[in-house]
């Protein structure tokens, strides 16, 4: 039984009890007297003087519902759920991967947006400058502080310069600097054009003859594929800074001497593993931020959860690629160099 | 109403062949199947406007048109030319054919309404001297010629719909489309955009599907029409003394054209679901 609000202030559970005493009652009239009480007490509830009044809203608010209709819902099997699963993830893939792919074939043909990819060369670059070289320079310092007092104990306290030098070109400069960058673009990236989209600013543009892909995505993936290298060098170079202040001034290792050992150590091979993994994660950073703006879904609350997505995919994919990228670096430079 | 001149002129096209077909189209969502094939067509200089509840489909209808949606089966025909099937980018040529006025404008936020309106222009690459020009011209047209340098946000919801008519006009396309352009706006400030799609079809003969579910936007398209000589909004004594372009009803219900006529057919329908829109 179902009693709207507008009936007025009505149990329902009191209309279901008159209801059934009423129809036993008028089959039965040989009652027993304690069923005949219970139902002078049930006629005193203020259900049932709204069912003498109004007798037809009992019929008319209940629901007729055949008795076929009325079906469990399906429960889907742990098959289905894995298949649906397996499928959503495989299109996802699909999908990243022609954005990725139209993000550099777009350079290859007009219109191409130069203006735009300067923007954010400006708002990538040089927005990242600060966080980029306070990083690196403490960084640096604090790779000085645990690996020298390490090797002091060995009496090799000059080696600190190579051991720093090795670890900020190799792993460290690109890997912090494509996480830091990571955090602050991929996020920035993701809720702008994710505003865009729920906004119906992207579907504008493309109802104006505009391939969002061109305008949105290139120039952001060229910006970031330009600025990161740059900003890991910048960062490599203020790390080395950081370190060697930290190293004149916690253990006494001479600046010239820290900064010449740390020079020299380098090759070509280490400053190419350095500078490819930068392009790598450079790309990783811009189409998932613009992959996860770009198919947001359900307004503001989905703009959120896309900036989160894209920090926490781009930084995974930053780190899981790096292992692979020090692995195939390392076995390249034993072939080659 | 009086209306700021304008001196915006164009060779009115003949009314006739087919601007928009769709022919049987079907989309469906996760959630199940919205439109479940639809077939209808608007003929050049024609205003069709589509009358529905909210979820029926009218959005999508408009969004099918510009190609910015794909059918799931159908055909879609757009100037002759069939798009259910072309690649995106053969698209994004007709859809410069197309204007769109979205339901809260979708103007780019970071854009002065100047460059919103130019935009348009910029990616044609017309010359820079010809641009500025062109956008005071639109933004008299919509009476907004002093809201040039300021930003979308300062606009109010009505001025927002007007910049994105004038950024939809710009470029003088052949068809309009538009999506509940009176949506939440007061009477007032209702009247007044009604007004302008009055005033840029009868200027223009523009062929428009306008998406509403406010029935007095319809039969206002119906019943006025633009005098360019006196430069105002006059009632048409009688259908057929106005000179003005047909305007057809459309109504959208379960995914399905329901009704399809001319305003005096939808008044005199005895249809109860009909009856619903017309209380």
């Amino acid at each position: 039984m179902h009693v709207t609000a507008s009936n007025g202030i009505v149990d329902a559970a009191n209309l279901a009890v008159c209801s059934i005493l009423d129809s036993a009652e008028a089959r039965n009239p040989k009652l027993t007297q304690s069923y005949c009480t219970l139902c002078l007490d049930a006629r005193r509830l203020p259900g049932y003087a709204f069912l003498e009044a109004f007798p037809e809203k009992l019929v008319a608010d209940t629901p007729q519902v055949a008795p076929q209709d009325v079906r469990a819902p399906e429960v889907p099997s742990v098959m289905e759920v894995l298949q649906d699963l397996a499928k959503t993830n495989i299109l996802k893939v699909q999908n990243y991967s022609k954005l990725s792919y139209h993000s550099v074939t777009n350079l290859a043909s007009g219109p191409r947006y130069v203006q735009d990819t300067l923007d954010q060369m400006d708002d990538i670059g040089v927005g990242s400058l600060p966080i980029v070289l306070l990083s690196g320079f403490f960084i640096g310092a604090v790779m000085v502080l645990q690996t020298g007092t390490q090797f002091e104990r060995f009496g090799q306290a000059s080696l600190t310069g190579d051991i720093v030098s090795l670890a900020l070109v190799r792993e460290l400069g690109p890997s912090i600097t494509g996480l830091l960058v990571a955090g602050r673009c991929s996020s920035g990236i993701a809720s702008e054009l994710g505003s865009m989209v729920v906004t119906e600013q992207v579907d504008a543009m493309r109802a104006m003859g505009t391939d969002p892909s061109r305008k949105l995505v290139t120039p952001r993936v060229l910006a970031t594929l330009i600025t990161l290298p740059l900003l890991t060098t910048i960062s490599v170079f203020v790390g080395l800074l950081g370190g060697m202040v930290a190293s004149v001034l916690s253990l006494r290792i001479n600046a010239t001497t820290f900064w010449e050992r740390a020079i020299k150590i380098l090759e070509f091979s280490d400053i190419m593993q350095g500078f490819s993994k930068t392009v790598v994660f450079a790309f990783l950073i811009a189409t998932v931020g613009c992959y996860q703006g770009l198919n947001v879904r359900g307004g503001t609350q989905g703009v959120g959860r896309a900036t989160t997505q894209a920090v926490v995919v781009a930084s995974v994919l930053i780190i899981v690629s790096d292992t692979f990228l020090t692995k195939l670096a390392l076995y390249l430079a034993d072939k080659f160099f | 109403m009086d209306l700021s001149s304008s001196s915006l002129t164009t060779t009115l096209p003949a009314v006739g062949q087919a601007a928009i077909e769709f022919n049987n189209v079907r989309l469906g969502f996760d959630e199940g199947e919205i439109l479940r094939g639809v077939t209808f067509s608007a003929q050049e200089r024609e205003t069709v406007i589509l009358l529905g509840e909210t979820g029926t489909g009218k959005t999508l209808l408009l969004k099918l048109a510009s190609g910015l949606l794909r059918p799931d089966s159908g055909s879609i025909r757009v100037l002759g030319k069939d798009i259910s099937g072309i690649p995106e980018s053969e698209l994004l040529d007709i859809r410069r054919e197309i204007g769109f006025v979205f339901q809260e404008g979708a103007l780019f936020d970071s854009l002065t309404v100047g460059e919103n309106v130019a935009y348009r222009l910029h990616e044609d690459g017309v010359d820079p001297d010809e641009i500025e020009p062109r956008v005071s011209e639109v933004l008299r047209f919509v009476e907004l010629a002093h809201t040039f340098d300021s930003l979308p946000s300062d606009l109010s919801g009505g001025m927002r719909r007007r910049v994105s008519i004038a950024r939809a006009l710009v470029t003088r396309p052949p068809i309009v489309l538009y999506d509940s352009p009176t949506a939440g706006l007061d009477p007032i400030t209702s009247q007044t955009i009604i007004s302008l799609i009055l005033r840029l079809r009868d200027v223009y003969g523009v062929t428009a599907l306008l998406a509403t579910h406010r029935l007095q936007d319809g039969f206002a398209l119906a019943n006025f029409h633009f005098d360019p000589q006196s430069k105002k909004v006059r009632r048409d004594s009688s259908p057929e003394s106005s000179n003005a372009a047909p305007t057809r009803f459309l109504v959208l219900r379960a995914g399905k054209i329901y009704f399809e006529g001319s305003p005096d057919e939808l008044m005199k329908s005895q249809d109860p679901y009909l009856q619903r829109f017309l209380i």
